[in-house]
């Protein structure tokens, strides 16, 4: 059993309305643990009022990122000894998206881009009609499975520089939607969609600087759903001009 | 500033990718502003061309040409990824430009003194 004595110093990043700043904190060193269970550590021993959020703390809800030593990461699965660097830890709120408040940030413009790049369902039958045969090796099917794992986290949206310089840029998780759903042979909306996307905060953004890849937790590769928006948009447009 | 999230190859190869970019657009108007010379003051480009033949120079002009020569491989690596079917082999795709500009550049360097 880890020596409880031992401890470690965390920097976490505080917030209310103000400018904010990094407070430290001292926390047990365990052998086995979370960077979340360091934060909760904080906020169940030391401060009551550290605000963050979380909700099912095995990976699947992709309620929990944060930036972790400058990097975007799911605090319940990043173990503290992977990422800790001269015994110091510090977490942040994820970047690029406002702060309500310590390590909670606003999610809407996140989701709201989505809705920007049409990154929904438009259906095309009703529920009388027959279900859509799709077969398991359609390359279509396969490429919207590559595409179709995200758990809304937002690592890429914190990862990507583009975000950080245009705002009205949708983003790798709102574009790698977008193109699952490109893919998908029962949505009826894919004119409206190669329109959204090739708009001004659309997927010609992209420098393929690939930092979605890097850190995305669920390994999906948003770079590769854009490359994909990039042809399709460049092939409606040939469409359009004949 | 290099944060902590960019410290990945394939940031570095964008990196590389706008600072060639941008030497390149300083350098260009120079070159042709030169050339120029040869029709409206030829005397004043022979002057210059003497002064290339400096060893200091040639450094600059390997310096140059593997900016082009990065530029150009590193383009042809965005093109692919955008273009053709994916490959899983992007970071080493990344160091085959780096590799083919160091070539390229070392040649001419090897050439030219």
């Amino acid at each position: 059993m880890a020596d409880e004595t031992q401890t470690m110093t965390v920097s976490i990043w505080r917030e209310d309305g103000d400018d904010g700043r990094f407070e430290k904190y001292e926390v047990p060193a365990r052998e086995n643990q979370t960077v979340l269970d360091v934060v909760a550590y904080v906020q169940q021993h030391i401060d009551p009022t550290l605000s963050y959020r979380f909700a099912c703390r095995v990976g699947m809800c992709g309620s929990c990122a944060m930036m972790v030593n400058g990097s975007p990461r799911w605090t319940c699965r990043t173990h503290v000894s992977k990422v800790v660097a001269d015994d110091c830890l510090e977490v942040a709120p994820l970047r690029n998206l406002p702060v309500i408040k310590d390590l909670a940030t606003d999610m809407d413009p996140f989701f709201e881009k989505w809705v920007a790049a049409e990154a929904v369902f438009h259906p095309s039958k009703t529920r009388h009609d027959p279900m859509a045969a799709i077969t398991p090796d359609d390359p279509m099917r396969i490429a919207a499975s590559e595409a179709i794992e995200c758990i809304n986290c937002a690592v890429c949206y914190a990862a990507c520089d583009v975000v950080e310089s245009n705002p009205d840029y949708f983003g790798p998780a709102a574009l790698n939607r977008s193109w699952s759903l490109v893919n998908d042979i029962r949505d009826d909306g894919q004119d409206v969609r190669l329109a959204a996307v090739g708009s001004n905060g659309g997927c010609h953004n992209c420098h393929s600087q690939q930092g979605c890849v890097q850190y995305c937790p669920n390994e999906l590769n948003p770079t590769l759903s854009i490359a994909g928006l990039k042809r399709e948009t460049t092939k409606a447009l040939f469409r359009r001009s004949r | 500033m290099i944060r902590p999230h960019r410290t990945h190859p394939l940031w570095f190869a964008f990196l590389l990718h706008r600072l060639s970019g941008l030497g390149l657009a300083l350098f260009l108007p120079t070159h042709f502003y030169m050339l120029s010379l040869a029709i409206s003051a030829p005397a004043r480009l022979d002057g210059f061309l003497r002064f290339t033949d400096l060893t200091i120079v040639k450094l600059a002009e390997y310096g140059l040409v593997f900016l082009l020569a990065a530029h150009l491989f590193g383009g042809l690596r965005l093109m692919a990824l955008e273009f053709l079917p994916w490959s899983s082999h992007q970071k080493t795709m990344a160091a085959l430009a780096v590799a083919l500009a160091f070539l390229v550049s070392t040649l001419f360097f090897l050439k030219a003194i």
